[in-house]
């Protein structure tokens, strides 16, 4: 069949399962959306590239699938940039196609021509340059099948203008692909395997560590089922909330900067780790030098980078997390840690727990308060989808996590601008989802064009600003440790009702919190995309916090009398 | 501790400016690197030393693996091994001094690759410190220009580095190694728990 390289793209694409892509047309790649008309892949065209790239992302991180955005040369791919080391930096399967200046002009700095391999070479799990219609189709192929395999990442494929253009003879090649420098299916050796076996079985305060490579291997059956074997209990990552239910006894919750005190304090007691898909990140650990310095190390991951990069571990598992649990778990027996887990218990005892829901109401409106009440009047089910900052972190701690892949937030670039345009593009990957964008106010702003994106498309997220009118976690930060300079930190916002008014959409105001769950119900049962602008405490800050590069259990806790608490423990 | 690296890579466009940036990237220090063909088609052969702890060099070799061009990469610091330099040296030359460069060419088994009134052009081959003395002793006469290709290594013995040997698919598969070979789609099942 004679097809022209923008027809090869999109039979690829069409054969690779996708059904949705996020975009932004352009010079250099017109022929690509020039052949979309005749393929049935919905195209969501966004308002800046990075939305696109952030909507990818999402969808894939909600999905499971690969998620595709694509850019024109230029500008155009320079814009996708930030979306794409976001995606880099937390593991998110996505193909980015950018189109380029036509071959013969490559290296003539052509009009919106950009180096986009060369700027995207260390943000990217692999990029592709294709100047010829013959490359076309097998490197889109290996694209997707580099981005979904092994650790998942961004590929990005850059194809001039001409190899769009010219046709030829093509037909698609399903055969198993091959090659020479890939191999993703790496599996542990038996005699590690045995190892760690013995120190599962022999240690005394035993802590699993889980982060999003459960998630990513869908090894929550297999996690749930190794920590209750071993009533060993489970910290979780930013990343790897939902990997191990809320509701569940042996979860403990976040651990790290902003992670509960009795988890960190855990950590640091253990004498063994469990580390499950994680990379032990500087906001994990805290200071290297005195972290968890009594316990052994398991690590079960599948990058090899990351085995012994940040901590020297005792057993390196490397290899899918689910294939590793699944055969420790044939060789692990039953163990029982009931000292360790009621010590735990003790400390978590200390450590200021209070019922939200019993503090006085003396008309402040907290964002803790918000969070919660958010996750009680959608019934706990929402999809949470954060910007980055306070807000994030509050999410992470007063939110009950419950499902797997139903907290999306960008974690290791810490991207603001990520909550919308995420939002969005979980939204496309799980239609039926109640989606609750979470944004500050700084955040929303850098990316809440995409309100109109969301208007276009008629799809309903909801999105709950959490409105300080300060950047609140740089300013938490001069608080603590620039004797409260408040440097560039206030933030005067438009009038965020009226925003989402102007795009046909619902704004809704709440000052107090009495009106919380009106607002929620109300943005439930309305038709299409609600934004609620929730006036919080301008200076209130994230508790607990291990500062930049202190000892993990050297804490800021909240002062102590405070209107508010450190964790929303209560009982429903 | 100096460390020398095999690296085989994919001989595709922009291979080596992958490698380079990884290193600047990571912050290593590269104290040379060389690229070449093999006898395989479409297989490079780089060698590149660098002065790194035993950790670091593990570090740099799973962080060469991730990219997906490179094959295999080999360190043969602790290998019986044969390190190679090759530099051509201009040296100024005069009536007086001519014999004895040549004599000193000779005992260092170089060799005098072009000739004028006023300069030698000077080729030497081995290992670092014998190029090293060699320029030691040129350089009170004159050294006009140098240019050197930097180390290229390879193991003594029979062996070659494995992904070369056919070794690569059934000893390297457990390791942190790469290899070739086909893959198999990722499983899919569905799981039916208490939770999920």
């Amino acid at each position: 069949m004679k097809l022209t390289g923008a027809q090869i793209v999109w039979e690829t694409l069409v054969r690779e399962g996708v059904k949705v892509v996020f975009g932004y047309p352009g010079g250099a790649n017109l022929p690509i959306y020039d052949a979309l008309l005749d393929y049935p892949i919905h195209h969501v065209l966004t308002r800046h590239e990075q939305g696109a790239a952030h909507m990818a992302d999402a969808y894939a991180r909600v999905s499971g699938e690969v998620g595709v955005a694509m850019a024109t040369s230029g500008p155009g791919a320079t814009n996708l940039v930030t979306g794409i080391a976001t995606a880099m930096m937390d593991s998110s399967p996505t193909v980015f196609i950018t189109g380029q200046v036509v071959s013969k002009l490559l290296g003539y700095d052509a009009f919106q021509e950009t180096d986009v391999t060369g700027i995207t070479l260390p943000i990217t799990k692999h990029n592709y340059l294709v100047r010829d219609v013959k490359e076309v189709g097998h490197t889109l192929r290996e694209a997707f099948y580099i981005a979904k395999t092994g650790r998942p990442g961004p590929v990005l494929v850059d194809i001039a203008k001409d190899a769009q253009q010219h046709a030829l003879d093509w037909e698609y090649d399903g055969s198993p692909i091959k090659m020479k420098g890939y191999r993703p299916d790496l599996s542990p050796l038996p005699s590690d395997i045995q190892k760690a076996v013995d120190m599962i079985h022999s240690a005394k305060r035993p802590i699993i560590l889980a982060g999003r490579g459960v998630l990513l291997s869908h090894a929550m059956p297999e996690l749930l089922q190794f920590a209750e074997r071993t009533q060993t209990p489970v910290a979780l990552t930013l990343l790897g909330l939902g990997a191990m239910p809320h509701s569940h006894p042996l979860n403990l919750g976040m651990m790290g900067m902003h992670g509960e005190a009795w988890v960190n304090h855990a950590i640091q007691e253990a004498d063994l780790l469990l580390a499950f898909g994680m990379r032990f990140d500087d906001r994990v650990t805290g200071n290297l030098a005195s972290y968890a310095v009594n316990a052994r190390k398991i690590h079960l991951e599948i990058d090899p980078a990351e085995v012994n990069k940040n901590v020297k571990v005792d057993v390196a598992l490397i290899g899918d997390v689910r294939q590793s649990l699944r055969t420790i778990l044939s060789a692990v027996q039953t163990c029982d840690h009931e000292e360790w887990i009621d010590h735990i218990m003790d400390i978590k005892g200390d450590s200021a727990v209070r019922d939200i829901q019993n503090l006085p109401d003396e008309g402040h409106l907290y964002a803790a308060h918000v969070i919660n009440d958010l996750w009680r009047y959608s019934d706990g089910k929402a999809l949470v989808v954060t910007d980055v900052g306070q807000h994030q972190m509050w999410a992470a701690q007063y939110f009950k996590h419950e499902y797997p892949n139903h907290f999306i937030t960008s974690g290791g670039l810490g991207t603001m601008g990520f909550g919308l345009p995420a939002g969005i593009g979980a939204k496309f990957a799980r239609p039926d989802a109640e989606v609750w964008v979470i944004a500050g106010d700084g955040g929303f702003q850098m990316t809440q064009a995409e309100l109109s994106t969301a208007a276009q498309e008629n799809i309903k997220v909801n999105v709950a600003i959490i409105n300080n009118g300060y950047l609140g976690m740089v300013r938490q930060w001069q608080e603590f440790f620039y004797e409260r300079r408040y440097s560039a930190t206030p933030m005067r916002s438009p009038d965020f009702v009226k925003i989402a008014e102007a795009h046909g959409l619902t704004g809704l105001r709440v000052t107090k919190r009495s009106e919380i769950k009106d607002a929620v119900t109300k943005a439930r049962q309305t038709e299409g995309t609600v934004v609620i602008d929730f006036r919080v405490e301008q200076e209130d800050s994230v508790y607990p916090m291990v500062p930049s590069g202190a000892d993990l259990h050297q804490m800021i806790r909240r002062p102590v009398p405070s209107p508010i608490v450190e964790t929303a423990e209560d009982e429903i | 501790m100096k460390h020398t690296l095999v690296v085989l890579v994919e001989d595709k466009p922009g291979v080596l400016n992958r490698v380079a940036s990884l290193f600047r990237r990571r912050s290593f220090n590269i104290d040379s690197l060389t690229v070449g063909r093999t006898d395989l088609p479409e297989i490079s052969r780089m060698t590149i030393v660098l002065d790194a702890d035993e950790s670091n060099v593990e570090r740099l070799t799973a962080y060469l693996y991730k990219l997906v061009n490179v094959i295999q990469v080999t360190d043969l610091t602790s290998t019986p091994a044969v390190f190679r330099d090759l530099a051509m040296i201009k040296v100024k030359a005069t009536a007086e001094n001519r014999t004895h460069i040549m004599q000193v060419v000779d005992v260092f088994r170089a060799r005098i690759v072009d000739v004028t009134n006023s300069s030698f052009v000077i080729e030497i081959t081995g290992d670092e410190d014998k190029i090293e003395g060699f320029i030691d002793v040129l350089r009170p006469w004159g050294i006009i220009e140098m240019v050197r290709t930097g180390i290229v290594a390879m193991a003594r013995g029979t062996a070659a580095v494995p992904y070369l040997n056919g070794l690569v698919s059934s000893s390297n598969a457990n390791s942190n190694g790469n290899g070739n070979g086909y893959h198999k789609e990722p499983e899919v099942e569905q799981v039916v728990s208490k939770y999920y």
